[in-house]
C-alpha cells in the first residue's frame, strides 16, 4: 500500500444511493458461497455414495429376492425403479436428515463465527433479505440432496436392473413411466418433513450461533423424537411427531393413492417448521451480531 | 433535517448492557462533516460496542444514534447509505478469492459498485493477490481488502476500528496517508484506535472512553490546551531554581530531571518566575513552552482519580443543542 498516498483516490463522495440489491442476488451469492464450501459436498457425498454402493453390493452378491420384508427390497433385481423407492426408505430416516442440517445448521452460525456477518450486515441490503436468502438456500440444498440421492438411485437402479414395471405398496402393478414419476412425486412428498428439519436447523443457528452446537441439536431432536416414538404409553402423540412424518410419502405408492396421511404430514409438518422459521427470522432481526 | 444536513454520526445516551456489565455509559459522540474524529480509550472500554450500534450490528439498550439522519435499529441498510467500514477485524470468506469477496460484497451494494472492484484493489494495492483465497493472505493484507470494501461503497462516512493494529511500520504509514487522503477528499473519517501518535497525527476532533463513559470529547487542540501549559526550563543552578519555583504562587507540578525543570503555570506566573529568578540571581539559559501530549492525556484521563484529576476539571464535551459550543461538564 506503499503508493496509496500518491494514488488518485476515486471515492469522491457521492449522494445517497437509491438501488439497492434484491432478495435474488442475495440468494445467488449464497448459492455461490455453498458452491464453494467442501462441506457442501459433504452431504451430497453422504446421499449419493449409500445409493452407489447399495447398487454394486447387489450386484456382486446376486441375491435372492423372495423372502424380504419390504415389497421393493423383493423386486430390487426385477426392476431399476424399485431402487430409488428402497433407498428413499434408508435414507429418509437419517441420512437425508443428517445432509440437510449440515448446511441448515451452519448458514449462520457459520458466519457469526467467521465475522463475515456483521460484513455482510453493513451493506445495503436488511436482515430480513439476509435472513430469506439463507433459508432459502438451505430449502435448495436439502431439496438438491433428495432429488440427486433419487437421481443417482434411479440411474443406477436401471442401468443394473432395466427400466421396467414395478409392484407397489398396494400390490398393483404400474408401468415403469408411471413408476418413474411416482419416485419423483415421493421425493417431493418427503421434503415436507425434511424442509422442517431444516427450518430446526435454522433456529439452532440463529440462535445458538454455534454450527455444531445446531447441527448437533437438530439430529438430537431428530433421534429424541424416534426414541419418544418408541415408548410405551405415548402412542397416542406418535401421530404428531416430526420423524414420523418421514413415511408420509408411502401413501402414494399405494392404488388408490392415500391421500389422508400426505395431508395429515402437511399440517404437523407446517406445526414444526413454520413456527421455527418465524422464531428464526425474528431472532434474527433482532439479535446482536457480536462475532469475529 | 435533511440527510445531507444532518451530521455523519450523533448518539445521545447511548447504553450498552449485558447483564450486570453496563458496557456503554450513556455515551454522546458527534461527529460532524469533514472530521476525522478519533475514538479513544482502553481495551474494553467500549468503543466496539459502540461503533457496532453506530453500524447497527447491536441494539442498544437505551439511547439512540443515527448516521446522517437516520437510525441504523429502525431504517435498516438504509441507514447505512453512504457509510462504510468495519468493526474489529474485516470478516471475509476464507474459501473466496479478494475479488470474489469484493464480488460478493459489490453485489451486495448494487448501484455499480462491482465497476469499482479494480479500482480499490489498485488503491489498496491488493491487485497482484486479488486472484488468491483470502484463507492464504496475511493479517495485513485483510486489513486492506476490508479498507477496499468499504471504499466499494464510495462512502462519505467511514468507520474504521482500529485499522493500523497488525500491521508492519510501513503498513502503518501507509494506511495514515490513505486516512488523511481520503479525509482531505472530504471524506468523515470515525477512527477507533489505540496508536496514539496516529491519533494525534489524522485526527482534529476526539472522544475518550473509559469505563464506557466519554471522558472527554471535542476539540483536539482544546483538550491539549485545557490539559495544562507546560514548560521545561534549564538554568545556571537548577536546585536553587527548584527552591524559588516550589515558592512562587502558580507555578504547579514542579519536577526536576536530568534535563532541568518542567513545570506548569500560566503565562502570567512564568513572568513572575523569571523575574524571581533573576533576582536570586540564577541565570535562565532556556525556557520553553511544551503542550501536553495526547499520551499525558489519555492516561491521565483514563488512568486512577488523582492521576486524572489534573484534566478532569479541564474536561468539556459539546452540548446536544449546539455542536460549535464546549462547556464544562465536570
Amino acid at each position: 500500500m506503499s503508493s496509496i498516498a500518491s494514488s488518485p483516490p476515486a471515492t469522491a463522495a457521492r449522494a445517497a444511493r437509491t438501488r439497492r440489491p434484491s432478495t435474488l442476488t442475495v440468494y445467488r451469492w449464497e448459492l455461490r458461497k455453498l458452491v464453494s464450501q467442501k462441506r457442501t459436498y459433504l452431504g451430497l457425498a453422504l446421499v449419493v455414495i449409500l445409493p452407489l454402493f447399495f447398487v454394486v453390493f447387489q450386484n456382486v452378491h446376486t441375491r435372492h429376492d423372495r423372502g424380504a420384508d419390504n415389497i421393493f427390497a423383493a423386486q430390487i433385481t426385477q426392476s431399476g425403479l424399485a431402487t430409488p423407492v428402497l433407498m428413499l426408505l434408508f435414507l429418509s430416516v437419517f441420512m437425508l436428515p443428517l445432509a440437510a442440517t449440515l448446511v441448515a445448521g451452519d448458514i449462520v452460525a457459520n458466519e457469526d463465527g467467521n465475522g463475515t456477518l456483521k460484513t455482510i450486515l453493513t451493506r445495503s441490503v436488511n436482515r430480513g433479505q439476509v435472513f430469506a436468502a439463507k433459508a432459502l438456500a438451505a430449502v435448495t440444498y436439502a431439496t438438491l440432496a433428495v432429488f440427486l440421492s433419487a437421481a443417482v438411485a434411479t440411474a443406477a437402479g436401471v442401468a443394473s436392473w432395466g427400466f421396467l414395471s414395478v409392484r407397489t405398496f398396494s400390490g398393483t402393478v404400474v408401468s415403469a413411466p408411471e413408476a418413474l414419476l411416482l419416485v419423483f412425486a415421493s421425493n417431493a412428498i418427503y421434503l415436507i418433513p425434511l424442509l422442517s428439519v431444516a427450518a430446526i436447523g435454522v433456529l439452532l443457528s440463529t440462535a445458538t450461533r454455534n454450527s455444531a452446537a445446531a447441527v448437533v441439536g437438530t439430529i438430537g431432536i431428530v433421534i429424541l423424537l424416534f426414541i419418544v416414538a418408541q415408548i410405551p404409553g405415548l402412542e397416542g402423540i406418535k401421530p404428531y411427531l416430526l420423524t414420523e412424518q418421514f413415511e408420509n410419502w408411502h401413501g402414494l405408492l399405494r392404488t388408490p393413492t392415500d391421500w389422508a396421511p400426505i395431508a395429515h404430514s402437511a399440517w404437523v409438518c407446517a406445526l414444526y417448521g413454520v413456527p421455527a422459521l418465524i422464531a428464526a427470522y425474528l431472532v434474527f432481526l433482532r439479535r446482536d451480531v457480536a462475532g469475529g | 433535517m435533511s440527510a445531507d444536513a444532518a451530521p455523519p454520526v450523533k448518539a445521545r445516551g447511548l447504553v450498552k448492557r449485558y447483564k450486570d456489565v453496563l458496557a456503554v455509559d450513556h455515551v454522546d459522540l458527534n461527529v460532524r462533516a469533514g472530521d476525522v474524529y478519533g475514538f479513544l480509550g482502553p481495551n474494553g472500554a467500549g468503543k466496539t460496542t459502540t461503533l457496532r450500534m453506530a453500524l447497527g450490528l447491536i441494539v442498544p439498550t437505551e439511547g439512540t444514534v443515527e448516521l446522517f439522519g437516520r437510525d441504523p435499529m429502525r431504517q435498516g441498510a438504509r441507514a447505512l447509505e453512504g457509510v462504510a467500514g468495519f468493526v474489529e477485524a474485516p470478516g471475509f470468506y476464507p474459501y473466496l478469492t479478494g475479488r470474489k469477496n469484493l464480488e460478493l460484497l459489490a453485489a451486495l451494494d448494487g448501484d455499480g459498485a462491482a465497476r469499482r472492484i479494480g479500482e480499490v484493489l489498485e488503491i489498496v494495492e491488493l491487485s497482484p493477490r486479488a486472484g488468491h483465497r483470502v484463507g492464504s493472505y496475511s493479517h495485513g493484507m485483510r486489513q486492506r481488502l476490508g479498507i477496499a470494501s468499504a471504499l466499494l461503497r464510495s462512502p462519505r462516512l467511514l468507520i474504521l476500528d482500529e485499522p493500523a493494529t497488525g500491521l508492519d511500520p510501513a503498513g502503518m504509514r501507509d494506511m495514515r496517508r490513505l486516512i488523511r487522503r481520503l479525509a482531505e477528499q472530504g471524506m468523515t473519517v470515525l477512527l477507533s484506535s489505540h496508536q496514539l501518535p496516529e491519533v494525534q497525527e489524522l485526527c482534529d476532533r476526539v472522544a475518550i472512553v473509559d469505563s464506557g463513559r466519554v471522558v472527554y470529547e471535542g476539540a483536539l487542540s482544546d483538550l491539549r490546551r485545557q490539559g495544562g501549559a507546560g514548560y521545561r526550563l534549564r538554568t545556571t543552578d537548577d536546585t536553587r531554581a527548584l527552591e524559588v519555583a516550589r515558592l512562587q504562587a502558580g507555578i504547579e507540578r514542579v519536577q526536576r530531571d536530568h534535563n532541568g525543570l518542567a513545570f506548569q503555570a500560566d503565562e502570567r506566573a512564568v513572568g513572575a518566575l523569571s523575574l524571581a529568578l533573576g533576582r536570586a540571581s540564577i541565570g535562565i539559559l532556556t525556557l520553553t513552552p511544551e503542550l501536553a501530549t495526547l499520551e499525558d492525556l489519555f492516561f491521565r484521563l483514563t488512568e486512577d482519580g488523582d492521576e486524572a484529576g489534573g484534566v478532569a476539571s479541564a474536561v468539556v464535551e459539546p452540548r446536544a443543542s449546539d455542536d460549535e459550543e464546549l462547556v464544562p461538564t465536570r
